[in-house]
């Protein structure tokens, strides 16, 4: 990136004015967390963009290499804690990769039902803060309305409105119940479009909210493709690569749903990108609600997956399961494996090495907000101070999961 | 291969790809391999840069998506650096990898993706693993003026240092780690699969045969014959207290 480096710039009058640096962040509210990002600037045009993560590094894979498979799994809510169902679901679905363990298929539409409510909240948040970056209010108020809806639930899925640690190896924690369906069903089809189509019409057509949007950060779809690009971000390019309908995962291929892609790849692309998904992800909740079958939530493998209570209390062999289950964990067969899903960010990738024993030997986190905020200096290049905001904000970034 | 039973992220067939991309790569291969549904490939280290252009621009893997450091210490060559690739045409994912070791430097896949440069970044502040050509090869998620590689398997899970806001001194001061209880460490394995402690008595297993093995033939042998017997009868001088039934029963 050297050559984008200028020292200084030429002015109409000959003389030369230096650039000069400033630190955006590390406390900056529209940073979306711990962000520093050192800026060369000439007036007010970026030249030069250094960001510095790792202030939110904890050391996650090096805690996960200390733990079984099983207590490694909260780990992953506290990554991107605004989609904490799509941080488990890789990790769930790397180990059920290498143990081969069958899922049952309610277990397996539970998880994409939530995985899919997970979105709309995620989406909830970073719709409310990319407007409220570039100036509006009143939308961000009206999202989080829905997003307090949707922790609803989930404090009802598992008892938790954030940590949920639901999904478990071999299916989810516990069965929900029928009220709990009938009642999002309900708000998928009522209160959701109805709060949410009000406050993007707010902005959708707004025009201050274009002129801080429209043409900004224009990325071509090569650039998106050599950088890594993924989730919305390599969608708002016109790449229509979505992981759940090219590489299906759980039920996904059950389901019907449309890819929204971008024309334009700017920053209101990548906005609007994320408004068609939440009602697409609306349309998959309402499919999963109509055809969700009875049947177990868990692997009927008791080396896998515990039993349920009333059989420990009957079953000398449940409760020996019970116990070395919890104690012990279970076994992971040799090998590595990658598996990657369509989190709201993007593709979120674990890469478990397993060494054969009761805790994982390595793994690996692929954060969403790595390549993209890496293209940030790209990005914002020739662009206005301002506009880094709305840049950061399209990008949609956690530093929870970007700095693990 | 058992039948596919998880229902982990589904990419295009694996069916003959390890064969079509070895032959593809020739001398640069060191070993392939297909377990799990994944496919590794195996590469020297020189040649990295050069196999993963050729399977970027022929093969049609055009995106990097992840680069991942893996520490194995009783290797020669500890350092383990894999990168998957991501086809968006062929909708297939495969794992490319290298070994190093402290001292020697890997080379860099910034000429061909620009985003590896963060990814060699982490690998290296994380394991310590040099890449020959990275302009830019400074930490990224650990502190500022951190010393060490904290992720390779010899760096201890606490650290060495820690740090606090000291009042006194109105700034965040850096101290060496000191826990107030011992880390706790569980060793939950089963003692017949790859426990480190040795169960008492099992040192006997590993002990050579005797050569005349002690037998009981007769009640005389046991040490505890009829004299014995005797001698236990009559008691000691100082006998236990007689216990007073019938007083007990009296009152």
């Amino acid at each position: 990136m050297s050559e984008m480096q200028l020292d200084s710039s030429p002015t109409t009058t000959g003389e030369e004015i230096t650039n000069y640096t400033i630190n955006f962040g590390p406390q900056h509210p529209a940073a979306h967390g711990v962000l520093r990002m050192v800026m060369e600037l000439d007036g007010e045009i970026i030249e030069r963009i250094d960001p510095h993560v790792g202030l939110l590094h904890r050391g996650t894979e090096k805690l996960i290499e200390h733990k079984t498979y099983l207590q490694a799994l909260p780990y992953f809510d506290r990554l991107d804690y605004c989609s904490p169902l799509a941080m488990e679901h890789s990790y769930v679905l790397a180990i059920e990769k290498l143990l081969n363990v069958e899922v049952p298929i309610r277990a397996q539409y539970l998880r994409v039902l939530f995985a899919e409510l997970t979105r709309i909240c995620n989406h909830m948040l970073n719709i409310g803060a990319h407007v409220m970056d570039v100036g509006a209010m009143t939308p961000n108020l009206w999202v989080f309305e829905l997003r307090e809806d949707c922790m609803n639930f989930f404090e009802r899925m598992s008892g938790a409105r954030m940590h949920h640690a639901y999904l478990r190896p071999g299916g989810v924690h516990q069965d929900v119940p029928l009220k709990l369906l009938t009642d999002i069903g309900d708000w998928v089809d009522g209160r959701l479009p109805e709060l949410f189509g009000d406050a993007m019409s707010l902005v959708m057509d707004n025009r201050i909210f274009k002129q801080r949007n429209v043409d900004i950060a224009v990325v071509s779809k090569e650039d998106a493709v050599r950088w890594g690009f993924s989730g919305p971000m390599i969608r708002a390019a016109g790449i229509p690569w979505d992981i759940r309908k090219s590489q299906p995962y759980e039920v996904y291929d059950r389901m019907e749903f449309d890819i929204p892609v971008g024309t334009n790849s700017d920053c209101y692309d990548r906005f609007m990108v994320r408004v068609k998904e939440v009602y697409e992800s609306a349309k998959i909740i309402k499919q999963c609600l109509a055809e969700i079958p009875e049947g177990p939530i868990a692997s009927l493998d008791r080396k896998v997956s515990p039993p349920k209570r009333g059989e420990m209390k009957q079953s000398m062999e449940a409760l020996i399961h019970h116990f070395k289950l919890y104690t012990e964990g279970f076994h992971v067969p040799a090998g590595e494996v990658y598996a990657a899903t369509e989190s709201p960010k993007g593709e979120f990738g674990v890469y478990l090495v397993s060494d054969g024993s009761n805790k994982p030997y390595r793994c690996k986190i692929r954060p969403t907000a790595f390549s993209h905020l890496q293209a940030m200096d790209f990005m914002s290049k020739g662009h206005m101070l301002p506009d880094a905001t709305a840049i950061l904000g399209a990008i949609d970034v956690v530093f929870g999961e970007c700095d693990r | 291969m058992a039948a596919v039973l998880h229902s982990a992220p589904r990419f295009a067939s694996n069916d003959g790809v390890k064969d079509a991309l070895s032959a593809a790569l020739g001398d640069m291969l060191v070993s392939a391999k297909e377990e799990h549904g994944e496919i590794v490939l195996t590469v020297k280290r020189e040649s990295i840069e050069d196999a993963l252009r050729l399977l970027r621009d022929e093969q049609a893997y055009q995106q990097l998506m992840e680069m991942a450091g893996v520490d194995y210490p009783q290797r020669a060559e500890r350092f383990e650096v894999v990168y998957m690739l991501l086809s968006l045409t062929k909708n297939h994912r495969i794992m490319v990898k290298v070994s190093t070791d402290e001292a020697t430097p890997v080379p860099t896949v910034t000429t061909l993706w620009p985003n590896a440069g963060w990814l060699e970044r982490e690998v290296f502040d994380m394991y310590g693993v040099l890449f020959a050509g990275n302009t830019d090869l400074r930490r990224i998620l650990t502190d500022y003026g951190f010393e060490g590689h904290p992720f390779r398997k010899d760096f201890p899970l606490t650290g060495y240092q820690e740090l606090r806001y000291s009042e006194e001194e109105k700034r965040v001061v850096y101290e060496p780690v000191n826990l107030a209880q011992d880390f706790r460490s569980f060793d939950f394995m089963s003692p017949w699969e790859g426990a480190e402690y040795i169960l008492p008595g099992d040192e006997k297993a590993d002990a050579p045969p005797v050569e005349m093995p002690k037998a009981t033939e007769s009640a005389k042998q046991t040490g505890a014959g009829e004299k014995a017997d005797d001698k236990a009868a009559k008691g000691t001088d100082a006998d236990p207290p007689k216990m007073d039934d019938k007083k007990e029963e009296g009152e």
